[in-house]
């Protein structure tokens, strides 16, 4: 199966020259990052991606995991490459040094997760799914519940999982309806059924955490009736060990696209008398403190997208390479080649290659942005980048998981007949990525995010803040005397006008006819990514170009990103005016149907 | 019980290398680098003999440019307590590399230099050997299995058609082969412990030794392509191929 080699280099780069790693590990708690710390760990988060996870992926996928009467046993390997990650400390990368955690910072923890998704997306789901229940205990938690659960979470020994939706309740949870009814000793029950959790049953750990949003015997009907309960699968004894089995059962596990080896359980609560659960933070909260971390989570799952992207673009780069067919476009008589030598190969190479280096370039400057919005001493600064990370998540998770359909897709395409046939392995990354354009939001939910909270409701103050830092940087383009700069220029101009046209269209018509807004939502959502992508490519070429200037050489790798961004200017930047066309233009044809009609 | 395992900073296994467009040497220049694989070896075998109680502390050394201080963090994530880097920019042939770690182990008095057996850039597989010869000490080269105990060292190697035991009395110099073990993904903790472990750096001048090359390279070249095959007719032809073109029999 294909191999999996953490693009180093590239991530190295983008830390450094367009995330900002230095000023990163200047801010407070940061002291013991550096360059050389963060080499190291991606040296080694590579080695285990590559050595460990991405052999895995394709027989996890095969084999998938497996239900019998409430027990799940995941795929072969897998209780082994969980217990060496957890052994290895990388379940605690992030986390708070008081609870056993490396408390580093999200710009590497960003660049890490990458690696795991790329190597083996399914195994990468329980991890992430633990972080996340970490997160709400760390920051609604009693002192008691931290005690209890989080350093068995930090430390990998109990995985976490997230119970959100019920067959009823998806994309509406107001619809939830899990009851949690007081016992009166301070712990409650719970009842009710639960669908899609992650990792919710399996063998990988004695115990699991799950935290569930249920509601109240008086809770006000809706949104602000939803409390978050932590509800552990094996109760604790007073010794903090694993004690009577609780009463939430896995009744069944999804037959899936794609994500095979992630176990997606239906989990049955308070059956047998109820599961008993503690609240977490105050009662009727629990949808706003799954809005605290639905920034991390949809961040999270815009990284799927592009760690896909990647994983798609090295399996077709290698088959290019290996696979012979044809002669050579214009040599008469020539040998037989590979099928790197045909330009449109060599087109969707680079369009798989230059739009997953814009993703990287723009999720990890987001990364970056998260660690200032937290930890920098100074409350502007960290409001500035609070409202531009809050801006950019739904354009993450939207863009790059879009992308990574159509990106896995053309990987597909590049081995021909061959990447129709599952033991080539490309369909497996296709698979995988439809997943990610829906859960954590679909894309539709991303883009009412961006339009509404992040751009209408502050008349697009922070979408002209950005677009501005845009413009700076356009305006170095287009300062430097050279055809292919010339050419960013040239696309990355047209591309902020749609951006700022689409950008006012929403301000002005949200108000005014919120479905005509909404029709054009996702078209922005892809606008933004395209423009923001284009913005970080040139930003990246104008270093590039400087570096090469220095001549402190790695001179193949400079040229050949001035070479990306300019594939990206040519190929994917003039995809933006249309899309703006469609922002402004098409309501009318999406709205005009009666229901009858359709 | 002190052990030295020295390691070397060598192209990564993954990179395939290029030959300098002047003969003159191979192109290294912004091409990813990594701990030779067999010093890796060397390196776990050490702290597995830590963790067991029968060393007491494992010194990596790397004698090389600075960036061979990443080489040595390397070390100190498997396990290994400090390093030693000799620091110097001049070209190091093996019988430099060996007088330095002879002064390094005159100075640091281990019971034990464990290394790799060759290194998997010039393969030169001679830097243990001359180490050894340099001390005076016993040595066991291709290791498969390595015990330390009561002041001797049994070592297995593997040899031509089997497996070959010996048993010496330390010190001595041990080099590693591809089979004694496994080596282990650092963990994060250790990597980040890395950072804090002691590192000195030293210079061949300090040491009281001469590097200056004693071979030229003359000229280094890509191995010659291979030729198409050919088809024959029949075996009185192969036979006649054999002997006049191919000359092998």
């Amino acid at each position: 199966m294909s191999q999996y080699i953490a693009p180093i280099r590239d991530m190295q780069f983008v830390m450094r020259e367009l995330a900002g790693l230095d000023a990163v590990a200047a801010l407070p708690g940061c002291e013991e990052v550096s360059a050389d710390l963060v080499d190291a760990i991606l040296e080694e988060a590579g080695k285990f991606a590559g050595g460990v996870l991405a052999p895995l992926n394709w027989s996890g996928d095969q084999e998938g995991a497996k239900w019998n009467n409430g027990e799940v046993t995941t795929a072969s390997g897998w209780k082994e490459a969980y217990n060496q990650f957890a052994e290895s400390g990388w379940t605690a990368l992030a986390c708070d040094p008081q609870y056993g955690g490396q408390g580093l910072p999200k710009l590497i923890s960003t660049a890490v997760m990458e690696m795991w998704k790329s190597a083996n997306m399914a195994f990468s789901l329980c991890p992430m799914l633990t972080t996340g229940a970490i997160e709400a205990l760390m920051l609604r938690g009693t002192d008691e519940q931290k005690d209890m659960y989080l350093p068995k979470m930090v430390s990998g020994e109990w995985t976490g999982t997230m119970n959100l939706t019920e067959p009823q309740a998806g994309s509406d949870l107001a619809a939830v309806r899990t009851r949690a009814e007081p016992v009166g000793d301070g712990t409650y029950r719970i009842f009710g059924q639960k669908i899609f959790i992650t990792y919710g049953e399996h063998d990988l750990t004695d115990n699991i955490i799950h935290l569930v949003l249920a509601r109240l015997p008086d809770a006000p009907e809706g949104v602000k009736g939803i409390s978050l309960f932590v509800v552990p699968k094996f109760l604790l004894n007073a010794d903090g060990t694993p004690g009577a089995r609780n009463d939430v059962h896995c009744v069944s596990i999804e037959h899936k696209l794609g994500i095979h080896a992630s176990p997606t359980a239906v989990l049955a609560f308070g059956d047998h008398g109820g599961a008993i659960g503690t609240l977490v933070g105050e009662p009727n909260r629990g949808l706003e403190y799954m809005f605290i971390m639905m920034n991390e989570a949809r961040f999270a799952v815009g990284m799927e997208g592009l760690a896909l992207s990647e994983r798609a673009y090295q399996h077709a780069l290698q088959y290019a390479k290996d696979r012979i067919q044809g002669t050579e476009l214009g040599v008469r008589g020539g040998p037989k080649v590979n099928i790197l030598h045909h330009p449109d190969v060599r087109r969707m190479l680079m369009s798989m290659r230059s739009q997953t280096e814009a993703m990287r370039a723009l999720a990890y400057v987001v990364g970056a942005a998260t660690d200032m919005a937290h930890l920098h001493p100074d409350d502007a600064v960290r409001a500035r980048n609070q409202a531009f990370v809050d801006l950019m998540i739904p354009v993450v998770k939207g863009w790059c998981t879009e992308n990574s359909v159509d990106i896995a897709s053309t990987g597909v395409q590049v081995h021909g007949g061959m990447g129709f046939i599952e033991e080539t392995g490309a369909a497996q990354h296709l698979r995988d990525a439809r997943i990610t354009p829906i859960y954590e939001g679909t894309t539709a939910i991303q883009a009412n995010d961006l339009i509404g909270r992040k751009i209408a409701r502050e008349g697009g103050a922070t979408i002209k803040a950005v677009i501005a830092e845009m413009r700076a940087v356009l305006a170095e383009v287009g300062g430097v005397q050279d055809e292919a700069f010339a050419a960013i220029a040239r696309s990355l101009d047209s591309g902020i006008k749609a951006l700022e046209e689409g950008a006012e269209y929403i301000v002005a018509t949200y108000g005014q006819d919120i479905k005509a807004a909404h029709v054009g939502s996702v078209p922005f959502l892809r606008l933004f990514g395209i423009v923001a992508g284009g913005w970080q490519m040139a930003r990246a070429a104008l270093i590039a170009r400087q570096r090469l200037g220095e001549g402190g050489g790695d001179e193949v790798f400079y040229r050949s990103k001035i070479v990306s961004a300019r594939f990206y200017a040519d190929h994917v930047l003039p995809q933006a005016p249309g899309l703006a066309y469609t922002v402004v233009n098409g309501a009318a044809g999406a709205l005009a149907l009666s229901e009858e009609q359709f | 019980m002190k052990i030295l395992v020295p390691v070397k900073r060598v192209v990564d296994y993954n990179v395939k290398v290029r030959v300098k467009s002047d003969g003159t040497g191979v192109d290294i220049a912004n091409v990813k680098m990594s701990m030779n694989p067999f010093d890796e070896i060397a390196v776990e075998e050490a702290v597995r003999l830590k963790e067991a109680g029968v060393a007491t502390e494992v010194v990596a050394v790397s004698c090389g440019v600075a960036a061979c201080q990443e080489t040595l963090r390397a070390a100190m994530a498997i396990g290994a307590d400090r390093g030693i880097l000799v620091d110097t920019d001049a070209e190091l042939q093996p019988l430099a590399v060996a007088k330095l770690l002879k002064a390094l182990c005159e100075k640091e008095g281990p019971q034990a230099v464990i290394c790799g057996k060759q290194a998997i850039d010039d393969d030169a597989n001679q830097t243990g050997q001359m180490l050894a010869a340099l001390m005076g000490w016993p040595q066991a080269t291709f290791a498969s299995k390595v015990a330390l105990a009561d002041g001797k060292a049994t070592v297995t190697r593997e040899i031509d058609g089997g497996l070959e035991t010996l048993e010496l009395s330390l010190p001595a110099v041990i080099t590693t082969d591809l089979r004694l073990n496994e080596p282990r993904y650092a963990t994060l903790p250790n990597i980040m412990k890395a950072k804090k472990k002691p590192l000195d750096t030293l210079t061949p001048d300090a040491l009281g030794v001469d590097v200056a090359p004693r071979l030229t390279t003359l000229s280094v070249a890509e191995p010659p392509k291979r030729s198409a095959g050919e088809r024959v007719a029949d075996v009185a032809q192969l036979m006649d191929k054999l002997k006049n073109v191919a000359k092998v029999i």
